[in-house]
């Protein structure tokens, strides 16, 4: 079952391994990306491309699970204003053993990076920036392809 | 053609809007010919649409590289390389 969600809200994590840990498996692998306070940063402002963006997810999930034989595979991505702290994305995997779990949801953050229609804007003192996309991001998505 | 024009991020706020429709002439033919042809329309236009190298594109809500076609098209959407996640 391929689950994706993009919100304004708060991620309830604990809600969406309920619903993986429902799928019956034996492995589930997750990961949580939360705002970091580096350099100042008071508030992170997410701007994406609505439509696209539920069809880009979708379609790595979809690629994803047929890839590594996943019962269930989940993404929540958070737009819109956040504090550090919270969470921007969580990305959870279902297989029945942990080496599939794990690698399709490595995969999975390492390509929504380069391949989800996701802006970041960073808010400090001294005003605020776009973040710049970063040429590791493409490598660690391209290994994957 | 008539087609609708989307912009996000920092070319959002360099054109000074989030999208536009717009009727290029044929001789329009790709995504990199439309960013020609709108950056003759207006400074704005000129400056968010200056380095190339900085801007990606989606046509129809999938990701093209600058020099595909736009025949046909319904949406464009031009914006910064990503940053999710």
């Amino acid at each position: 079952m391929i689950r994706v969600v993009v919100q304004s809200e708060p991620v309830d994590v604990a809600a969406e391994f309920d619903r993986v840990e429902a799928a019956g498996a034996g492995a589930v692998a997750s990961f949580t990306g939360l705002v970091r306070a580096d350099d100042g940063v008071t508030t992170l402002e997410l701007e994406h491309y609505p439509g696209m963006t539920e069809a880009a997810l979708i379609a790595l999930a979809e690629a994803a699970a047929e890839r590594w034989s996943l019962l269930a595979a989940t993404i929540v991505h958070r737009v819109g204003p956040m504090r550090p702290g919270e969470r921007v994305v969580f990305v959870a995997t279902v297989a029945r053993h942990r080496a599939a779990a794990l690698e399709a949801c490595a995969s999975l953050i390492d390509r929504l990076k380069t391949e989800a229609p996701f802006w970041k804007r960073e808010v400090t003192a001294d005003g605020a920036r776009w973040v710049d996309a970063r040429a590791g991001d493409d490598a660690a998505a391209a290994r994957w392809r | 053609m008539a087609v609708e024009l989307l912009y996000f991020a920092w070319v959002r706020e360099s054109v000074g809007t989030g999208g536009e429709r717009v009727d290029p002439p044929a001789a329009v033919a790709t995504v990199a010919d439309l960013l020609d042809w709108l950056a003759a329309r207006s400074p704005a236009h000129a400056a968010a649409f200056g380095d190339r190298t900085r801007l990606r594109a989606a046509i129809d809500q999938a990701f093209v590289p600058l020099e595909a076609p736009i025949a046909g098209a319904r949406e464009i959407a031009i914006f910064p390389p990503v940053t999710g996640g």
